[in-house]
């Protein structure tokens, strides 16, 4: 039993940081029908600012996890600015292509700037870990945690909230009609792609600490970041938070209890059976297809 | 004029092409290691090991009258990679020789390709007992197999008096083999299995492993990983409250590296070792030692990368060993001459015996297994 709370702990935790990342790709495919391949680059951008913030300049680890998120909005514009709106109106292929181009050169940047030897951050919180009775969890995780909830809810209330989140909304809905009633549409998709980023830039310098820096770090975050996309819907934000906590779940029950050789497999499986059931995400509403 | 103009390009040509035999008075030597990917650290610190042995022999005039160069490419930590970059150095360099490839699973995708060249390879790290067992002429191993390591472990398992033990060992074939040679070793002892765990080798997230782990009845873990996932699990263990005896195999664990990182959560923790830079007088060759060690700190690399490093230095003078004794930088001949070296390495002589089927056997040296244990932030030894 205490195994299993355990599991249930390291769930929520994981499940947080899944939530985060899953967000920001699919706030961006479902408003500018792009396949972000840049997402993973932006989560390691994210987590070496904070190498860069916290350990270079010597700066407090609070203060840095703004900046990190600042910084990941302004290259998440920037690449809007000079890679996507030149290409507004070619077919996905072709913006995706550019997306997977600008992928590998920064990769291959940030390696060429760092090396391939992974750095750590220090962190302001203790080492011993806050016991509750049969399970116990990090200070850091816990905090991070809770930074990403409130992340999500920063998002959530800027979408549905504010006029540039009814402007967001309208665009998803009909980016022609949007643009007849007046949104500026350019100003949207610029916005999007930066938020995106941003949210992205902040899992990384969120678990940059948790685990370690390095400059393929982004890769596995951006497969589990598809993965959960496809499992809530694309463009779907409250599937995309149930998805990465159905997929931590998946990837700690089946490690702890069927084999922990195949727990990246786990959320896999469950991506194909949603695949072959539910197409179009297991939250998708009813849409009139004609 | 045209005509000068069209000598040009023909005198870059013939300038490119003298150049190229000019790079033919140094004897090239093959080096595949991971310097990106999960094994960066790693990879990165053999490398480093590896140059300080070049250095030190073109220093003293290079073998065979010419210096010794080192063709450095990166595998990426990716068995894929690794059989590319080998079949790049030998078709494309024209090595005569390589050293590599660090991870069991990157030296066993290289081995059909030194199969193809004919092209001899100093394994300096992979501890798989496959890669001396399958009959591969071309390999000559300097680390030793994880059944030398189970085997130097079985002395001082009564002492330790292990009653059950769980494993969590990286998901490859240098994981997967340290768990079946260490868990025959410890049948024979009496000595219970539990959980065998395993982790990909990119992962960062093993909290669920452990999660696992901490609930078993057994009362030590052996985990098996490079210092990158180490580290992530000494981390995870301590937040997890795992207090069980940790006991680390490999030679990879880079244990200054554990403890400037996993602080208090090191103590108490045992780690198998094939090097022993905190105490050189200890080691089977004092003298180089220091050498390689004040070599290592006048370069300003960090100390914790010693227990990695050294394997790249013995491995280049391994080879350079070879190549002196050829007489000549050719495959078959090196090749020949790896079974007639004897030199002093860092841990133990180096000496290869053979392994394997008959008719093609692979070269396997017998070096020193250590024990050491974390405490206090200190690192002492025990014996074995």
């Amino acid at each position: 039993m205490s195994e299993f709370l355990q599991h249930l702990i390291n769930m929520l935790v994981l499940g947080g940081t899944y939530a985060l990342l899953g967000i920001g790709l699919t706030l961006i495919f479902g408003i500018m029908n792009v396949v972000n391949f840049t997402h993973g680059v932006l989560y390691t951008f994210g987590a070496y600012i904070m190498f860069i913030v916290v350990q270079q300049f010597g700066l407090n680890f609070f203060l840095a996890l703004p900046v990190a998120v600042l910084a990941g909005w302004l290259l998440g514009a920037a690449i809007e600015l000079t890679l996507l709106r030149p290409l507004r109106g070619s077919d996905i292929d072709t913006t995706m292509l550019v997306m997977i181009g600008a992928w590998i050169a920064m990769q291959s940047g940030t390696l060429w700037i760092w090396g391939g030897v992974a750095k750590s951050v220090a962190t302001p919180f203790p080492e011993a870990p806050l016991v509750l009775g049969p399970v116990s969890v990090s200070w850091l995780r816990l905090f991070v945690l809770a930074a990403a909830a409130m992340l999500i809810l920063v998002t959530y209330l800027l979408i549905n909230k504010t006029s540039l989140g009814r402007a967001m909304r309208a665009t998803f809905q009909d980016h022609d009609t949007a643009s007849l009633m007046g949104v500026n549409v350019d100003m949207i998709y610029t916005s999007t792609f930066a938020i995106g980023s941003s949210l992205a830039a902040a899992a990384g310098a969120l678990l940059g600490p948790v685990y370690v820096i390095f400059p393929q770090m982004g890769d596995l975050a951006a497969v589990k970041a598809f993965a959960i996309v496809i499992l809530g819907g694309l463009g779907n934000i409250t599937g995309a938070v149930i998805g990465g906590f159905i997929l931590a779940l998946a990837e700690e029950l089946g490690a702890g209890y069927v084999s922990s050789g195949y727990r990246d497999a786990m959320g896999f499986l469950i991506i194909i059976a949603v695949l072959i059931f539910r197409p179009t995400g297991l939250f998708a509403r009813a849409e009139r297809v004609g | 004029m045209t005509r000068t103009l069209g000598l040009v390009p023909a005198i870059a040509l013939a300038t490119a092409l003298f150049g190229g035999a000019a790079g033919a008075q140094t004897i090239k030597i093959g080096v595949n290691e991971p310097l990106t990917g999960a094994f960066a650290a790693s990879g990165t610190y053999v490398v480093n090991g590896a140059k300080i042995a070049a250095d030190e022999i073109n220093a003293k005039g290079g073998i065979l009258g010419k210096k010794i160069e080192l063709v450095i490419e990166d595998n990426k930590s990716n068995p894929t990679e690794a059989a590319a970059v080998a079949e790049k150095l030998i078709t494309s360099d024209k090595v005569p020789v390589l050293m590599g490839a660090w991870g069991s699973s990157l030296t066993l995708a290289v081995m059909p390709k030194l199969m193809e060249y004919e092209t001899p390879m100093v394994v300096e790290t992979s501890s798989s007992g496959k890669i001396t067992t399958t009959g591969n002429p071309f390999i000559f191993r300097i680390s030793p197999p994880s059944a030398i390591e189970a085997a130097a472990f079985k002395n001082i398992v009564d002492k330790l008096a292990l009653k059950k033990v769980d494993f969590l060992v990286i998901n490859n074939d240098w994981g997967r083999g340290t768990a079946e040679d260490f868990s025959k070793m410890m049948k024979e002892k009496g000595i219970g299995i539990g959980l065998v765990e395993t982790m990909d080798q990119g992962a960062q997230d093993m909290s669920a492993q452990l999660s696992k782990i901490k609930s078993s009845d057994s009362e030590t873990v052996i985990v098996t990983t490079a210092v990158d996932q180490l580290t992530l699990i000494f981390k995870q263990a301590a937040a997890l409250g795992l207090k069980k005896r940790i006991i680390t195999t490999g030679g990879s664990q880079n244990p200054d590296q554990i403890i400037a990182q996993a602080g208090a959560a090191a103590n108490g923790t045992m780690h198998l070792t094939t090097f022993l830079p905190w105490f050189p007088d200890k080691t089977p060759n004092p003298e180089a030692t220091n050498y390689f060690i004040a070599e290592w700190k006048k370069r300003g690399f960090d100390f914790a990368g010693c227990t990695e490093s050294f394997r790249g230095y013995d491995g280049i003078r391994t080879v350079a060993a070879a190549i002196e004794k050829a007489g000549k930088a050719e495959p078959a001949a090196i090749k020949a001459a790896l079974w007639n070296i004897n030199i002093k390495g860092l841990n133990g002589d180096i000496v290869f015996r053979k392994s394997g089927p008959e008719g093609k056997e692979s070269g396997q040296s017998q070096p020193n297994v250590y024990l050491i244990e974390i405490a206090d932030g200190k690192i002492e030894m025990k014996t074995l």
